[in-house]
């Protein structure tokens, strides 16, 4: 690991202004990412600021069918909450699947969708459920904020302080995972709503989590797996990897995504 | 260098060091506290699993000061001098090790995981349970009898 200065704010404020002043700093929160990226020295941010004094970021709140999670939110809290099993069970399921137990102990919801990794979960779930990302500065839509690989909206000096979810009638997110990484390999999230259905898919996308339009205006019409007979995501612009070339996970897409509708409640 | 302070199996200790730090390093090399082990260093093994108020954590991918204030229990930290916790006892009974060096870092997370789920333990939620823990004798199936034997002796002692 490379050296860097660290900073331990106590407001919202003062983290977001240490973060705009030091432009090649990185603010940590579980640091389930951001730790293993510094040991291997593909990272060497110059100022570490640590979130994990910011109690009033932390919570879940279920009101007029929105779910909010505030940033700091650890995965197990998610997993766990009784309010989110209710309103959307679909994510508090995804939540359970991330990492493992110890890793779900310390990783947030606003780390996983700030740093936006291309196999992450959370993602998959910001995009097919039409999540709204808050922030210190502004609300981002889901559609609008994952840029790329490992890329956001976010500006500088810009923290995420919670992520809206609007409760769906239906959802399920299924994940093929890396046994050993136990990143998404390819995952798919469905989520039906009265005015259509979305479908994401994250771990496959070379620059990313993605919609499939196909997928969603099929289901749209039809919500049952048959209605994916035949469909497939183009091989093409999907990784290929040791773990699995594009066209077997262009494959796992439609397999994927036809288990989510067939689970999904 | 910045001062770190935190509780260590009951204890209070500080100490100046390098941001840097990792939980791990801090608990090994500055406290001596060998017990908790570096199998990977890369977040897949779970043999440097210590308790942070309470959570299961991976201590190779902490940092020690963003541990400040807290208070840390290590596999020093859970036998009460000659008698061993219920849930080494149950790993030594159960033959639940092979060459001993993930036994730790079971251990913190199979007593963390009976704090979460329970006493009455079924091989399928050990497993699931188990999964950032790497064996690498594959002496899986003795530790799974080992964790639910110990989940039942910790009820037994009121822990």
């Amino acid at each position: 690991m490379y050296a860097f200065t660290y900073h331990r704010p106590t407001s919202l404020a003062d983290a977001a202004k240490l973060a705009g002043a030091h432009s090649d700093g990185k603010v940590i929160a579980g640091g389930m990412t951001l730790l293993p990226t510094m040991k291997q020295r593909l990272a060497a941010p110059s100022d570490i600021i640590d979130l994990s004094r910011l109690d009033d970021l932390r919570g879940i709140e279920v009101k007029d069918n929105v779910v909010t999670i505030k940033a700091l939110t650890r995965h197990v809290t998610v997993a766990n909450s009784a309010e989110v099993k209710k309103a959307i069970p679909a994510l508090a399921e995804l939540a359970g699947m991330i990492g493992d137990p110890a890793v779900r102990n310390k990783g947030t919801i606003g780390g996983s969708v700030a740093n936006n990794d291309p196999a992450a979960d959370y993602p998959s779930a910001c995009l097919a459920l039409n999540a709204t990302i808050h922030t210190n500065q502004r609300a981002i839509k889901a559609d609008d904020f994952f840029v790329g690989l490992f890329e956001t909206a976010l500006g500088e000096g810009e923290l995420i302080t919670a992520i809206s979810f609007p409760v769906p009638q239906k959802a399920n997110y299924q994940k093929f995972r890396n046994p050993a990484s136990r990143y998404a390999i390819v995952g798919t999230f469905v989520a039906k709503f009265a005015d259509g259905v979305r479908v994401s898919v994250t771990g496959a996308g070379s620059s990313g989590v993605f919609r499939v339009a196909d997928f969603e205006k099929a289901l749209s019409a039809n919500f049952a797996s048959s209605a994916l007979d035949g469909k497939s995501v183009a091989a093409s612009g999907l990784n290929s990897d040791i773990h699995a070339d594009a066209a077997y996970r262009a494959h796992l897409i439609t397999v994927m995504a036809k288990r989510a509708v067939d689970a999904a409640k | 260098m910045p001062t770190v302070s935190m509780t260590v199996n009951g204890k209070s200790v500080s100490a100046d060091i390098d941001p840097r730090t990792l939980l791990v390093q801090f608990l090994r090399e500055t406290l001596q506290l060998t017990g908790t082990h570096v199998g990977c260093d890369t977040s897949q093994c779970g043999c440097c699993v210590v308790h942070v108020n309470g959570d299961a954590v991976k201590s190779c991918t902490t940092l020690a000061l963003t541990c400040e204030g807290a208070s840390v229990v290590t596999i020093e930290g859970l036998a009460k001098g000659d008698e061993l916790h219920p849930m080494q006892a149950a790993f030594r009974e159960n033959h639940g090790l092979q060459c001993g060096f993930c036994t730790p870092g079971m251990i913190m997370t199979s007593v963390e995981m009976v704090r979460r789920k329970g006493h009455d333990l079924d091989e399928h939620t050990i497993r699931e349970e188990l999964e950032g823990n790497l064996c690498r004798c594959t002496g899986y199936h003795n530790i799974v009898k080992a964790v639910a034997a110990g989940a039942k002796a910790m009820a037994a002692q009121g822990k």
